[in-house]
Order: C-alpha cells, then structure tokens, then sequence
C-alpha cells in the first residue's frame, strides 16, 4: 500500500505482496485517472507489459485510448507540478531495473528522469524552450546529472548533435529552435533525450508532427540510435506504419486497456482482435496492389468517463452479434493467450476469430 | 559569437552583434518618432487653435491679458508668418535654442528650448528640470516596490492555485485595482501621518537629505505601488498558469530538473515578457507626471506643474509637460525594446 499512500487516492487492489520483477521495464496493473467535474475519466485502466533492454515497443491506439498517459506515468509527469489541478489517481506498479517507480521518493524518480528514462515528444517546437539556445538546453540537460563544467558539456551537446546528423553541429548549436527546420529540431530534441545515455527511451508521437519525408529518416534515427545505446524504447503512435518499421513487440490499446498484445509479426500476420483487424484495414499500405477503399473503424472512442460494461469495443465491432457460447455480455473480456507470448482480450473463441481473420480479413488486406 | 554574421552560413541571432543591429534600428525608429511626436505636439498647440479660430496669442499670454502684451507675443512667436517657418523655428528652438524678438524687446530661451512662460517670464526648461527629478524618483520607487510585490503575488498564486492565499491576494489585488489613488493615498496620510504621526509626509530633495527624501517618498510609493502591483499580480498569475500548461515546460521536468529551476528559470523566463511590456507603458506614463499622487502628497513634481498650469492657463509650461511625457514614454518603450532583445531571442529579427 505503500506507492498508494504517495501516489494519492487508493485505486484498485493493493499489490504489495506482488514479487520484484525480472524484466528492465515492468509495468503491472497500471492505472491513471483523473477526476473530473463530470467524473472519474479513466484513462488508463490496468495495463500491464513487460520490455526488456534493447527491445522496442510498439503502443498503438487511437487518440484518447490512453497511449500518452501511460507515458507521462511512466515518467512521472502526471504528478509532478500539478499546481492547483486535481491529482491524478495512479496505482499498480512501474518497475524499472528493480526500482518501484510509484512508491519511490519523488525526488529520486526526478533524478531518474533525463538520466535513466527519457522522453521525445510529439511537437519539437513546442516542446523546446523558445528562448533559450539548442546548445543551452542541452548542456542543461546533461549537466543534472553530471558534474561537469560547461565547456565539457558544450562538447558534449556537440557531439550529440554531430550524432543525430545535424550539420555543422558546433555552429548550430548556437541557434535557437526556432532557426532549426522540423525534422533538425525532432533530431536536437533526440540528443537532448539521449545526451545521458538512458536506459528507457520513450517517443511519443515522434513523427506525427514532422514532413513525411522526414518522418522516415528521423525513425532511422532512433533504430540507429537504439542499436548503438542498447537502451530500451518505447514508441507511441497511432501510425501502425510506424510500429512496423521498429518494433519487435506491439500493444494495441482500445479505452484505457490493452486488447491485444505480442511479438510485431503476430500482431501483423495473425492478429486475434476485431479492433487490431480495424485498424490494419484502415491502414494505408503501399506494398499491396491497389485497395478498393480503405476501411475505416465505425463509431468514435469511448468515453473514458462511462466505459462501456462488457468489452469496451462491443458496440463498434461488426462481430458483435457472432454468437458466444458461455459468456455473459457484461463482464469485461481478459486478455487470454492465443499463441506464444501473444495475448488478446476477446469474447469469440479463438477458432471463431481464426475463421473470421483467415476467411473475410485476411483476404481484403 | 559576433563572427558568425557571414552569408551563407547558418543564420544566427544569437550574438550580441544581433542585439546591437536590433538596437540601432531601434534607435533610428525612436529618432525618427521622435520628429513625428514634436510634429504632432506643434500641430495640437498651434495648428489646431488657429483652425478653430482661438486667438494663440492671448492664451499664451494667460488670463486677463492686456492688448499690448498680446500684440508682443504675437510678434515673438510669430504668428503671422507661414506655417512652415512656425515648425521650423519650433524645432531649431528644441535643439539650439530661439531668440523671441519683437521690436527692441529681445527674450533668448537657451537650448533645449521647451518654450517661454510669458506669464511668469521664465524659460519653460528649468522648470520641468526642477520638477522633473521628483516624478522619477516617485515612479522609478513605486516601479520597485510593484514589481517585487506584484510578480511576487502573482506567481504565488499561480502556483497555489485555488488555495486560500490564492483568492485572498486575488481579492486585495482587485481593491487595489478598483480603489482611486486619492482615496488610498489620503487613507494613508490621515492613518500614518496625522494620526500614528510616524511619517512626516513633507517632500525633502534628495540633495538635502536622504533620510528625508525616504520618510517624504514612502507613502506616496506605497499608494502608487499599490495600484500598480495589484494590476501586476493578476497579469503576472494569468501569464504564469498559461507558461506552466505550455510543452516546453513539461520537457524540463521530463529531463529531471527541480521543480524550483522549472519555475524560477524556464516558466519566469517567459513570464517576463508581458511584465516587461506593461511596465515600459506605465513608467512612461507616470514619468508624465502622476497628477493624482503629486498632488494628494504634495509633491513638486511635473504632475502638480501642469495641474497648476492648467489652473493659470499657463500654455507654455503645458507644451513642455506635453514634450517631456512623450519623450519619457520614448525612452521608456525604447528601454523596454531592447531588453525584450535580450530576453526573447525571436524578438532580434524584426
């Protein structure tokens, strides 16, 4: 009950008695919500994954279905300088290389930030300071955490810029953000994630802000960058052209949970959820012959303040009414295994979603 | 870093020699403002009364002025001959001094020449030099005082937001905003002065006396600040809530900053800018004379020499007041210009 206490209101179930995890990345149960004037938006609702270093995984979802929040949560940015907001309510258990991160000393999981987990976010212009230098921001960056002069960090935010491929780093990073094209300030704001090495590195949205062109470079990058660093990531979109490029585990996340989960290639070539189904019909894809139409997901996004009883996605599915023996409509389905390491959260039974993807998905994709 | 404004290379508005370039453009526009204020301030004296059919000379003469000295001033200022050579000497007046001359009465105001008072027979000039020190030294004190208490105010209250403290200084701020310096100012005599009788409240030189000067300036800086940190606070907490949502805020935390540099260094930062432009505003909007301060403390400053003006009908000494407000508000915004330049590095290129 300890990462309650800390971590405001109590959500959920106690988990102290939950033994210390094995993998880099360990996240159990996790639960974000927010109160609200209209009520209790839940916006993350028990999710659960492992990562281990070197790995990358891949959180789909469309907006509202918890991805960024789950982030943020992770970093502890819900419940650093809230000023005057409602707390967030966040409970479960982020283990990272065996260190709680919800029951930890605030201060001690502010100096895991920037050091051991890092974040890259959607908009790069947003998300520099305006007034300060490229150069600035980054020296700022490494020196939280290292005691070094500035000189020495100034060399080292040069090197970091000569890394991500930033032309004439020592001159550039004299300049401000606004004087950087879009895909230079995304790769400015990669250095400055990556200058202290860290472990964890989450992208949110990474390219959603950028040119197309660019988007595929600055992916590159961060395999790259992955490969070299060895450290883990995270990478958050609602592009599975994205996930597909990088990641060797996917999370598909539908009103706050996950309802599929695997290695990448599963995800893709045997997926057992309507709503993964969804999403790669509505998936542009060039290397297939012409499609008639792309085939969009009916309906919008739950609200997260009344989730629907039973399987949130129930009344946008088009296999709602396929007929399911022993299963009462109002309990939430739970993720169940469907192969090795791959889960999914279904009613229909595993031959049911098998027929339906080999005989009428499959084919259409 | 001023070696790096080469073509061709990356553009950069990084160094000082971008702040000295902005600087000079800004110079030469206040230069150039400058000739369209003394232009405007000759039409609003001259140009319009003429058009409206006031007779200019007996105005500048004063009250119940006799014929003859009427004729005189016409004659010494002029007013017979063309426009042009009327802007012409008012400007060569400003910068080198004129000589008023009718028949063999020869009057010679030195330069800068601000005008002659024809009333009491005296070179405008010296008279708001005189006052001048007493109204800056009112609004630079009062600036001070507002500034730390206000944008001290405000961030707390941004930061508290909510709170009990938040509303409290909330609801001080909007008395301070609503009650007239008149009404806090005399409050403040008859409590402090008269009845604690712990403050003086005369006005002393500060060449006299500093000790003096202190005990005369408090209460009208309080009173001032009063007014102007109440304004400040809710300025500086509506703009401090706003920096604290923005993304680059989150990106300082998110690299493990403390929360006090998030606050005291990224979101203050920022916060300033719009602090920066209102008091630029104000203080040369006060450094016109605080007519309603100067006069409930009894100051000697240029707010009581134009109310008293006005009163007399002294037009001269109202021009000059008139020259030296807009030069004030000059000075103040091209002051205010240049340490935008340096706090907002966007600010460089315009």
């Amino acid at each position: 009950m300890t990462e309650l206490s800390k971590s405001g209101a109590a959500v959920g179930e106690p988990t102290s008695t939950s033994p210390a995890p094995t993998s880099f990345l360990e996240v159990r149960d996790l639960k974000v919500h927010f109160p609200t004037d209209d009520g209790l938006v839940k916006s993350v609702d028990g999710l659960s994954f492992t990562l281990e270093k070197g790995k990358t995984l891949g959180i789909v979802g469309e907006s509202g279905s918890g991805k960024s929040v789950t982030s943020l949560g992770i970093m502890g940015l819900h419940t650093a300088g809230q000023y005057g907001k409602r707390k967030a309510r966040i409970s479960g258990e982020i283990w990272l290389d065996g260190t709680e991160l919800l029951s930890a000393d605030p201060d001690e999981v502010r100096k895991l930030r920037g050091r051991e987990m890092s974040m890259i976010f959607q908009d790069p212009l947003s998300a520099l300071h305006p007034y300060y230098t490229i150069g600035q921001q980054i020296v700022e960056a490494y020196r939280i955490h290292h005691d070094v002069d500035k000189k020495t960090a100034k060399k080292r935010a040069v090197e970091m810029l000569d890394r991500v491929g930033i032309p004439q780093p020592d001159k550039r990073v004299d300049n401000y953000p606004h004087e950087f094209s879009g895909g230079m300030r995304q790769r400015a704001m990669i250095a400055m994630s990556l200058v202290n090495n860290p472990e964890l590195l989450i992208a949110d949205e990474p390219t959603t802000a950028l040119d197309v062109t660019v988007q595929a470079q600055i992916l590159d990058l961060i395999r790259d960058l992955q490969k070299e660093f060895g450290s883990a990531v995270i990478i958050i979109t609602h592009d599975l052209g994205v996930v597909a490029e990088l990641a060797d585990d996917i999370l598909v996340m539908y009103g706050g949970r996950c309802v599929e989960r695997g290695p990448a290639d599963k995800v893709f070539y045997e997926p057992r959820h309507p709503y993964t189904w969804g999403l790669l019909g509505s998936m542009p894809r060039l290397d297939r012959e012409q499609q008639e139409r792309l085939i969009p997901v009916k309906g919008s996004p739950p609200s997260l303040i009344n989730i629907p009883s039973g399987c949130a996605f129930n009344p946008r599915c088009p296999y709602a009414d396929v007929p399911k023996d022993n299963v009462t409509r109002t309990v939430r389905p739970e993720l169940a295994e469907v192969g090795s390491r791959h889960w999914a959260a279904c009613h229909m039974t595993q031959e049911q979603r098998e027929r339906i993807w080999t005989e009428e998905i499959a084919p259409k994709l | 870093m001023g070696h790096r404004k080469t073509s061709g290379g990356p553009r950069s508005c990084g160094g000082p020699l971008a702040v000295l370039a902005y600087l000079i453009r800004r110079l030469f526009a206040a230069a150039v403002m400058l000739v369209v204020i003394i232009l405007v301030v000759f039409c609003i004296f001259f140009l319009v009364p003429k058009w409206a059919g006031v007779d200019i000379a007996s105005s500048f003469v004063g009250k119940q002025a006799d014929p003859a000295s009427v004729a005189a001033v016409r004659e010494k200022l002029g007013l017979s001959d063309p426009i042009f050579v009327q802007v012409w000497h008012f400007f060569k007046g400003i910068f080198v001094g004129r000589t008023y001359a009718a028949g063999g009465d020869v009057t010679h105001c030195a330069a800068p020449c601000f005008g002659y008072s024809f009333r009491t027979e005296q070179d405008v000039w010296p008279v708001l030099t005189d006052r001048f020190p007493v109204t800056l030294g009112l609004a630079l004190g009062a600036a001070v005082l507002w500034l730390v208490f206000g944008v001290a105010a405000g961030v707390l209250s941004a930061l508290k937001r909510g709170s009990l403290w938040d509303r409290g200084a909330m609801v001080i701020a909007l008395s301070g905003v609503s009650l007239p310096i008149y009404f806090t100012g005399l409050l403040s005599l008859a409590i402090f002065s008269y009845g604690l009788g712990w403050i003086d409240g005369k006005y002393v030189p500060l060449t006299d006396s500093f000790s003096g000067w202190l005990g005369g300036m408090i209460l009208p800086w309080v009173t001032l600040a009063f007014l102007y940190a109440a304004m400040y606070a809710r300025i500086t907490r509506a703009t401090m809530l706003e920096i604290l949502g923005e993304d680059y805020i989150r990106t300082a935390r998110a690299k493990g900053l403390k929360e006090q540099v998030v606050i005291g260094k990224h979101a203050m930062r920022s916060t300033m800018t719009p602090i920066l432009t209102m008091l630029g505003m104000d203080l040369g909007a006060l450094i016109g004379g605080a007519i309603l301060t100067e006069t409930t403390f009894s100051l000697p400053g240029l707010g009581q020499a134009v109310l008293n003006a006005i009163k007399t009908q002294d037009l001269p000494i109202i021009l000059g007041v008139t020259l030296i407000t807009s030069l004030a508000v000059l000075i103040a915004n091209l002051v205010v210009d240049v340490l935008y330049a340096v706090i907002d590095p966007r600010v460089r290129l315009t």
